[in-house]
């Protein structure tokens, strides 16, 4: 057992974001949030909150501007190859998926394990089959990315981030654009995943997403909060976030669905 | 402009560099002055060109720097995934332009080899023969052409490709992955060119030389086979085969530095990749006349 364990997965005290496309624009200031292990938390704002881009430093793929960051206790001032044990213990679902082009959807999901474990191709194929077939995606192997839809390409980017069993999972508004089907698939995978998947270890999995839509997400166990106009405020859980006065808040429950594809 | 010495700046800058992140390079671009407006009078006009040159040369410096690093620190670091994609930057910097390097080799030895020896032969001069082919092929003609051909063929589709995944957000998914982007792709288009641009020089040469002579035994130069290639064979020195392979492995990495670094190390929207792609050939042109430069001085100081 980690000596770890009990620490806050992700801890960000008086932390400023920089916008991911300008370094120098603030787009969030003075974050305090703590992630503990096993909780899912749920991070509503409009376009343009800064969403993505808390989300990429809390994964640790960019410093804060000033503040403290703190990834599993660990105080990450670098992001070097030091902290690539740290950091891959964190797995991240990109908004659209940003899935690799040049390759088919498997080589897309076994290249995290091939490169982290120096694999070559056939010892990879029994673990990054048996997740395809877990997320239905068996079908889509050797096609490539531009070759599917995106509800698809989504789910083949968590499959990617699933592959090196992160202990926490990032995910930048994953249910933007899917379609009401692969919007129930996600919500109950994500609720498996976050009660201890069998087929992923059955351990809890610590979650974190963003969304610009509330709605969807409702659920007694899960923590939410709020990105804006640079500020980011813990609402707590979702009958403290039916009952806020917040405008903010009341646009996100009352923003309408996306159109499906 | 008072962001590039905004104090919160540096010190992300000095962060993200620590971290060996993709995002630094992004704070050494250039753009913010190409994207500013004509200045007011030819002097700052001028300042502008020459920092704009400074920040392209400290920008080019700290990724080849970092490329070399990266190479030196991680040469046994997933070797299963890395070993494939270097032999298929081989095939693709190396291999695949071998049709072509038969018909410019050719054609090299036809228009200049050629002409050179039977005009040698006309004037009595044919002694002179080995030297000037190997000042001419082996040390000037044959690496250049051999670069300058990499770089239309190869380096331009080395801008438009990472200058895709770059806009595609497949840079920042490797980072989320824990894998290097210098090290999964630079680090092979570097070696790659280095080592196609090596080998495909000594078959253009080869290639020259040889077809060279046919022009020549065409004209009716009186020389045998022999007798060519002993001059040739005689004016080449150690230092030639030395040079000649350091001119070509650094032609192959600073090429490779230059279109991967206009290519990954800018912030670029889709539509700017063509014109990325024009100022990268641009720059390498300009990258290989040097090398060229200080490899001519190496001999005359030899």
């Amino acid at each position: 057992m980690s000596e770890n364990q009990n620490l806050p997965a992700i801890e960000l005290r008086g932390v400023s974001v920089a916008a991911m496309r300008d370094a120098t624009f603030i787009v969030v200031d003075n974050v305090d949030w703590l992630v503990a292990s096993g909780e899912f938390w749920v991070i509503g704002g409009q376009e343009h909150s800064g969403k993505s881009d808390l989300l990429m430093l809390a994964a640790g793929l960019m410093p804060p501007v000033i503040g403290s960051y703190k990834l599993f206790g660990n105080d990450t001032k670098n992001f070097g190859e030091a902290e690539l044990a740290e950091r891959l213990r964190v797995g991240f679902v990109f908004q659209g998926g940003h899935l690799f082009n040049q390759m088919t959807i498997a080589e897309n999901v076994a290249l995290p394990l091939q490169y982290q474990k120096n694999l070559v191709p056939a010892e990879a194929v029994r673990e990054v089959q048996a997740l395809l077939e877990l997320m239905e995606l068996s079908p889509l192997a050797d096609v490539a990315p531009s070759g599917i839809a995106a509800n698809w390409r989504q789910r083949a980017a968590l499959a990617r981030a699933l592959i090196l069993k992160p202990e926490v999972l990032l995910l930048d508004n994953p249910l933007a654009s899917l379609g009401a089907r692969h919007r129930h698939w996600w919500l109950r995978f994500l609720d498996e995943l976050s009660r201890g998947h069998g087929q992923l270890g059955g351990k809890p999995m610590t979650i974190a997403v963003t969304a610009d839509d509330l709605r969807p997400w409702q659920n007694a166990r899960r923590k939410f909060a709020l990105l804006h106009e640079k500020k980011f405020t813990t609402l707590g859980a979702w009958n403290e976030v039916e009952t806020a006065d917040h405008s903010a808040v009341k646009e996100l429950l009352a923003t309408p669905v996306e159109a499906t594809m | 402009m008072k962001n590039l010495f905004d104090r919160a700046a540096l010190r992300f800058y000095a962060a993200v560099v620590r971290g060996n992140l993709a995002k630094a390079f992004e704070m050494t671009n250039t753009q913010v002055l190409r994207g500013a407006a004509l200045p007011k009078s030819w002097t700052d006009l001028l300042g502008r060109k020459l920092f704009l040159f400074l920040l392209t040369v400290q920008g080019l410096g700290a990724f080849a720097l970092i490329t070399l690093g990266v190479i030196l620190n991680k040469s046994g670091v997933a070797n299963n995934v890395m070993r494939p994609r270097i032999r298929q930057e081989i095939v693709r910097a190396g291999l695949a332009l071998l049709p072509m390097f038969f018909f410019v080799a050719l054609a090299l030895g036809f228009l200049v080899v050629g002409q050179t020896v039977s005009a040698l032969a006309k004037v009595g001069a044919i002694e002179y023969l080995g030297s000037t082919m190997v000042i001419v092929v082996v040390r000037e003609l044959g690496p250049l052409l051999a670069a300058m051909l990499v770089l239309a063929r190869v380096g331009t589709a080395n801008v438009i490709e990472l200058g895709t995944a770059r806009a595609m957000g497949e840079v920042e998914a490797l980072e989320a992955l824990g894998i290097d982007p210098v090290h999964y792709l630079i680090v092979p288009r570097v070696i790659g060119m280095a080592l196609g641009i090596f080998s495909l020089t000594i078959y253009l040469i080869i290639g020259a030389l040889a077809s060279g002579y046919l022009f020549a035994f065409l004209q009716d130069v009186p020389m045998t086979p022999g007798d060519y290639f002993k001059q040739i064979v005689e004016s080449l020195g150690w230092l030639d085969f030395a040079l000649l392979a350091l001119k070509t492995i650094a032609f192959g990495f600073f090429i490779a530095v230059v279109t991967c670094y206009h290519g990954l190390a800018q912030p670029l929207q889709l539509e700017e990749v063509s014109r990325v792609a024009v100022r990268a050939v641009t720059q390498g042109v300009i990258v290989c006349v040097l090398i060229d430069a200080v490899f001519i001085v190496l001999y005359l100081v030899a």
